[in-house]
Formats: C-alpha cells, structure tokens, sequence
C-alpha cells in the first residue's frame, strides 16, 4: 500500500507537471468475448472489464483485498451482511452510484440463467437499507464472501432499463444484447470504441473517484492471435505490452534493445489427477492399479520436476508438492514440500504392489491450455517408461481433453487451477478433491472419496474464524497429500513483454491491471 | 443458358446442404465447447445445463436439422464465443477478407501475366532466368514462413510497414474499408502480398507454359511469315489463346485465395471472416464454423459457375456446342 501510495504521488507529481496524452498499445493472443461484465466467466474477459466496472471491494496490485465502491462492511447477522457504498460515485454517461445499482447488478449476476452465477455462490437476495446502503442475504455464512464480490461489477439500474438489459445474455438463445458491445461503468477508464477482433480503445476517467496511479490517457487494446506476429509487433515498435509473451521467444525478446520480459511463477499449479475408479480406461491388466496408494506414490516420485523446470521451463517455473500456490490461503511450507525425485524406489514401490513388470494406462494431456503442456506430458510419460511404466499418452486440443475429464474418460491427466476468483484454498477443496456430489467434486478423481476431507470440506464453507478456518484447510490438504489423490507439479510461469518504457505490476493472478500501468515519454 | 443457371441453383443448395452434414458430423470430434463457457469451478449440473441449453446433448440429425431450418429462414443463431448474431459477425468481417482476396487477385493477375509473357519470349535472359529461380521459391515456401519473413524485414528490422491490423478504415454504410486512408493501404501491403504470392507465380508459370506452347504452333509460324510485327503476334494472336486456361486456373484459385486468407488473416491478425472462423474452431463455437462453412461453399459455387460464363464469351467453339445441344 505505501508503494502505491508513493507512486500516486509520482503520479500526481508528474500530471502537476503537465506530462499527459500517454497513449499504451496493449496486446493480447484474443480478444475479449464481449463487454458484458455479467456475460462471460473468462478470466480475462473479467479483467478487461474491471478496466470499465467496478466491484463493491477490488484486488489491489499485491492480490489484497481493500474497499473499491463499498467504503466498509460489517456482518450484521452470519446471513446478513451490509456494505456502506462510496459518496459521489458517478458512471461513465453521469448517473449516481446508488444502492439500487448495487441491487440489481448483483441479482442480474446470480440469475438463473447467467453464466457468471457460480462466481458468486449463496447469495438469495439484496436489501436496499437507504440509497447508499445495501444489505446482502446469504443462504449461509460465507467467509469468502468479500473474494467472491471482487469479481461481481456493478452496473447503472437506469441504464438497464433504458436498454432492455437487465435479464443476463444468454449465448445459447435469445436476442445480442445492446451490453455486448457498448459500457457505462464506474471505473478508470472509459470505453470509446470497440471493433471485435481489431481493437477496442479506452480513455482515461477523468471523473473517476479514485486517486489514478496510471498515468494513461488512453488504452489501444488489439488482440494479436498468432505468436510471432504479437512479438514482432513489439520489437518493431508498434506495441507497448503483449500478454501473453510465448516462453520459446523469451531468450529473443531479452536480447532485443528496449523491451524486456516479465516473468514469475503465477498462482496456476499444475497437476495430474489420477483415476481411483474400479478399473483402467485405457490399461492392459485387470482392475486399477492406481487404486494402490502405493502405486500412485510411484507415480510421484518417478517425475524429476528439477529437469523439467530447467529444460522445459527455462528455470521460470516454481515446483511445488501442494496442490495451491503459496499466495493461496491454506498454503504451508510442509504441504509445499515435494518428494525427492527417485526412480528406484519407485520401482520398489510398484514391485511391492504387485506390478514389478509396470502396467499400461492413459494419459491425457491438453497441447493449448497450460505453458508448455504437451511438452511436460512428454517428458513425464517417457520418466515413468523409465520406472517401467507404459502409459499411453494423448494431448489433444484443450475442448476434447476436457470433456474427457468431464466424463471421467481418463487415467491420468493434466489440470490447471489458479483458485481464481477466491485465492482460497476452499476452491481446490470444494472443486478437486471432495466426492463427487451437487456442487461438489467437479473435477475430483473418478472414485476418490475421504469422508474426513469431504466432512472438514463442509465445515470450512461457513466457518467465519479465520485461524480456525486455516487450521482446517491444512489438516484437509495434508489428507489429500498422503492419500496423493493429485501429483501437483509446479506453478507455471507467467509471461509478459513490455517496452522499457512501460512499468507495470505483474501479480500472481496473471490478469493485467492497466490502472496501475505507467508510460514514461 | 436460363436452364443451366437454374441447374446450378439446385446444384448449389445440394452442395451447401452437404457441406453443411459434413460440418456437423465432423463437429462431434471437435470437443465440447462448454468448458469455455462457464466457470472453472462451475459444478457438473451447471455444466449439464449449460449443454442442454444448446441442444449438445441431443442426437446429431436433430443439431443438423434444426440448423438447416433456421439457416433456411436466414438465422444463423448466435455465437456461443461473442453472445452476438452469426449473420452480423459475419456481414462485419465479410469486408475485410473481400477487400484483401480482391487486391491479391489483381496483384496475382497484373504481374503474374506479365511476367509470364516477359520468361516466355526471353527464356534465356538473365531477369527471366532469376524470376524462374524466385517463383520456384514462392511456389514451394510455405505461405506462412512467407508472412512470417515479410514481417520480420519490413516491420522489425526496417520499420515500414505495420505487422498486423487493417490500420484505419472508414465505414461507408455497413462496408468498412480500407481503401481511403493511408495507414488502411499500408496495412494492405504485406498481407496482399503473403496471400497472391502462390497465385502469382502459379499464374506465371502458367502463362508461361502456354504462351511458349502457342509460339511453336503452325499459326503464329504463319503469322511471322506474313511479316506481321512482334508486338501483334505476341499480344493479339499469342496471348489471347494463352489467357483461357489461365482464367480456368484463375477461378479455381479464386476460392483457394478465400480459403487461404484463413493462414493470412492469423499471421496479420486482420480481422476478416478467416480468423473469425480459427477463433470459432478452437472455442469450439458450432453456429459460427457451420454459417462459415455454408457461406464459403456458397462463394465457391458462385466462382465457378462465373468461370463457366465466361469461358462461352471468350471461346467461340463453346457458345457453338451449348447452341446446337439445347436444340
């Protein structure tokens, strides 16, 4: 916060100074799908939008949580919790920020029939105690409330109405909304054009009731898809920031004068999930042997992690032996600790289980989702043909992996979570690792089930005691650990370019925030 | 000539209805595009819902049959990727992919027939010995690698020309265009060039072929011993016969050009109905890829029933044959 703080005063130091009219080139491999900040759940889409709407509480640069259009919130009841929202806050075309906004915003969020619902579970409805209070009721107490709002922008009620836009866009029927392509949020910048797929330009807020940090006037937002281009588009000058900068060019991008990298382990860990069901989808013996907690500890220890971050991941990524990064609540140095890498006791450990000769199963693997996917399977599957394994490894384009995972069509595969937008180890808990039920378990293992977890899983959902909460997340992961339901691999690098000009943080959460984004002349 | 237009009519409905079955039944290995669509933590009824709202879990005939249905009333739906109208994304980027195919055409054309005139008559010179050699190279280069290159010269290291875009265009009515500003026409350049790089040097090869095929032969020997002028020889007599199997060829490749301007508007990110359609292909978004499937194989119908026109006016034999076959 100081460091903000400090660099507000730059910032103001530098406008006294009359410095303006800084215009940034950004770049990304896409485009947003649309400008609806209720409309789409992708990440980045989110963050695009957060340039234009705003959340009653926000993360700043350093992934805390602080007020944004709520001032401060006090739990008045486990199920009743009231946000007090900021005086004087206006909307892009003029309107005051009231109570209502706040109001429908978030009920058009949770509607049945909006895809962003799950990003703001439990909430049943908002009171509106006068114009600049609102009370939110909760189905129970929930602790993460506050990370969850983060991500939950708030719209002008008026603006709504005035075009037909307070129902959600549903993508799978109905009309195109008129929020696709135009905006009227409350946020720093302004929306003053938008092409699809060729650029979408933002200005500056000069009403905005924040102090900015950037020290932008303008936005050019173009989405560059193909690799080489988004990188040739920087060293020749025509762009000041690309995201993401593809890892084979970091080494080109570094030499280059004027331009540098921007590399550190983000929140993403990557895993292998592997199936517990009662037989192997793709395997050459009967049942499953990776039912054999031994077996699955084989597995583990037979990946040399070290290899694959210094050939693989050109020393950028972070190996872990958690199944969350160390920014995620949750976090400890002894979950995060990782089994040293030994392909002898490994053998031992698959002799001991009954399969001295190895065995046969499927390994699925994405080739365009994660960093180097399909590059890491590779030298995974050939480390366990080393332990005299045979797995059958499949990447494919990341929809066919996924729906295989969905349908439980796998042995061993790869996975990504970041615990986006809870940073909260209650996401892999709830998500990954508790049986499969409701809205429980989405991408746990076929067949995995511990009643201890799922019952501390349950418990930590509305257990408001921080420490206490904490407590219980570690003792549910350690579970999780010894039973190594996941093979948790590394954090994956996050890869930026920008031109020397350009200073900008770079969180763990891999979004870009261009508020705090400064353009020296 | 009524009769065979309405026979390519029918012909063209047939052809669009194919191509359209084989979209969809290719579609079912493309992967489900749900994981794209609701959140990472989205439980597995949210994701159910979310399927069975867009009929994904419904047998492939009935997908199919209620596509050509809503296709037949002209409602391609919406886009799963963008929430908007496929019949809009397509009219907005349809411009710009019309715009390039356009200039690489008369590129291909205008320096592909010269050329081809200049190897023909003077084989053994140093200029038509060195254009052999280069379009030997632009036929056999990937066009990618070619993009890629033009890209590096005269953006990175020489600074010229933009790398990616449409630069500024100006919309007249719902067509936007590139033509009429400066940066609109220096975006043109590296893309134009990528694209009619393997038409040019196909059609100079072409005319090449023909036009030192037609210089053997017994009319132009007459001609010479007439004591008419090179000139006349070369451009009235020679190069007109050289110039019909160039426009078959030329036709044929007129959808390849539309075809390929999918590679070319991913490496220059131009925002045209190609790159609108390798965005659909790796959302997974059905309506989008379906609609631009149907529309290329409309085009391609189009082209070559144009190309079957056109041969009746430039070869007389033709309009004799269709004569005497409609009595």
């Amino acid at each position: 916060m100081l460091r903000l703080l400090m660099m507000s005063a730059a910032a103001s130091a530098v406008l006294a100074a009359g410095a303006s009219a800084e215009t940034l080139r950004y770049a990304t491999a896409r485009d947003v799908y649309g400008l609806d900040p209720h409309g789409v759940t992708d990440s980045f889409t989110n963050i695009f939008t957060h340039h234009i709407y705003e959340p009653l509480v926000r993360y700043d640069a350093e992934l805390n949580i602080e007020p944004a259009l709520a001032t401060r919130w006090e739990v008045i009841e486990p199920t009743r919790v009231r946000f007090f929202l900021r005086e004087g806050v206006k909307f892009h075309e003029g309107q005051d920020l009231d109570a209502e906004d706040v109001a429908v915003s978030l009920m058009r969020m949770v509607n049945e029939k909006s895809p962003m619902k799950g990003n703001l579970p439990g909430l049943k409805a908002v009171e509106v105690v006068d114009p600049l209070t609102v009370d939110l009721i909760l189905d129970g107490p929930s602790p993460i409330l506050n990370n969850y709002l983060t991500n939950a922008f708030i719209m002008d009620k008026g603006w709504l109405e005035e075009h037909d836009a307070v129902a959600p866009i549903d993508a799978s029927q109905g009309e195109e909304g008129y929020t696709t392509n135009n905006a009227n949020g409350t946020g720093p910048f302004k929306l003053e054009s938008r092409r699809p797929d060729a650029m979408n330009v933002l200005v500056a807020n000069e009403g905005w009731w924040d102090t900015p940090v950037h020290n932008l006037t303008r936005i050019e937002h173009t989405p560059i898809a193909s690799d080489a281009t988004r990188v040739a588009a920087l060293l020749s000058g025509e762009i000041d920031l690309i995201e993401p900068a593809p890892l084979q060019d970091a080494a080109r991008i570094e030499e280059a004068d004027g331009v540098h990298m921007l590399e550190n382990a983000g929140l993403r860990t990557i895993l292998l999930g592997i199936n517990h069901g009662d037989t192997l989808v793709d395997g050459n013996v009967e049942g499953n042997p990776l039912k054999d907690v031994r077996v699955r500890k084989a597995l583990t220890l037979a990946i040399n992690m070290d290899l694959i971050r210094d050939k693989i991941m050109r020393g950028k990524s972070r190996n872990t032996g958690s199944t969350i990064a160390p920014q995620v609540r949750g976090h400890t140095d002894a979950l995060d600790a990782r089994a040293p890498y030994d392909v002898e006791a490994a053998k031992a450990l698959l002799a001991e289980a009954g399969y001295p000769e190895g065995f046969a199963f499927n390994f699925n693997c994405p080739n365009d989702r994660y960093v180097n996917d399909e590059a890491i399977c590779q030298a995974i599957a050939a480390m366990w043909a080393q332990a005299g394994l045979e797995p059958r490894l499949v990447t494919e384009p990341r929809q066919m992996h996924f729906q295989k995972v969905d349908n439980h069509a796998v042995d061993v595969f790869m996975l990504g979570w970041a615990t986006l937008p809870m940073l909260d180890g209650f996401s892999v808990l709830s998500a990954m690792l508790a049986t499969t039920e409701g809205e429980y378990g989405t991408f746990t293992p076929a067949g995995y089930s511990n009643p201890k977890v799922d019952e501390l899983t349950k418990a930590i959902a509305t257990e408001m005691d921080g420490d206490k909460r904490s407590a219980m997340m570690v003792e549910a992961l350690g579970l999780a650990k010894e039973d190594y339901v996941w093979i948790p691999l590394h954090q994956q690098p996050m890869s930026w370019a920008a031109r020397d000009t350009v200073e900008i943080p770079q969180a763990a959460d891999d979004l870009v925030r261009l508020w705090y984004a400064r353009v020296a002349k | 000539m009524l009769g065979f237009l309405v026979r390519r009519v029918i012909q063209s409905v047939f052809v669009m209805l194919a191509v359209a079955l084989i979209a969809f039944l290719m579609f079912r290995f493309m992967g489900d595009p749900v994981n794209s669509m609701v959140a990472e933590n989205a439980s597995t009824e949210e994701r159910a819902a979310v399927r069975e709202r867009l009929g994904l879990d419904q047998p492939l005939w009935l997908q199919y049959g209620r596509f050509v249905a809503r296709a037949a009333q002209g409602d391609f739906g919406l886009s799963w990727r963008n929430a908007r109208p496929v019949s809009t994304l397509l009219a907005e980027r349809f411009p710009a992919t019309a715009e390039l195919v356009l200039v690489a055409a008369v590129l291909s054309l205008v320096l592909g027939i010269p050329l081809g005139i200049l190897t023909a008559l003077r084989p053994r010179s140093f200029p038509a010995q060195s254009l052999q050699l280069i379009s030997l190279i632009g036929i056999s280069l990937p066009t990618f690698v070619t993009g890629i290159l033009l890209i590096l010269v005269f953006s990175v290291w020489l600074g010229w020309l933009p790398s990616f875009g449409r630069g500024d265009v100006v919309d007249i009515g719902w067509w936007s265009t590139g033509f009429f500003t400066l940066a609109g026409l220096k975006a043109l350049i590296l893309p134009s060039i990528m694209l009619c790089l393997f038409q040019l040097t196909l059609i100079m090869r072409l005319v090449r072929a023909e036009m030192l095929e037609v210089l053997r032969t017994d009319y132009i020997k007459f001609a010479r011993a007439r004591g008419l002028s090179n000139r006349s020889i070369h451009f009235r007599h020679a190069l007109k016969n050289t110039l019909i199997p160039v426009i078959t060829i030329f036709g044929l490749q007129l959808g390849g050009l539309i075809a390929f301007a999918i590679v070319t508007e991913t490496v220059f990110q131009w925002p045209g109905m190609g790159a609108l359609f390798i965005q659909a292909v790796s959302f997974g978004d059905v309506p989008v890829m379906a609609a631009y499937l149907v529309l290329v194989s409309l085009i391609f119908v189009i082209i070559n029933t144009t190309v079957d026109l056109l041969y009746a006016v430039l070869d007389p034999r033709l309009r004799v044959d269709g004569a005497r076959g409609a009595h």
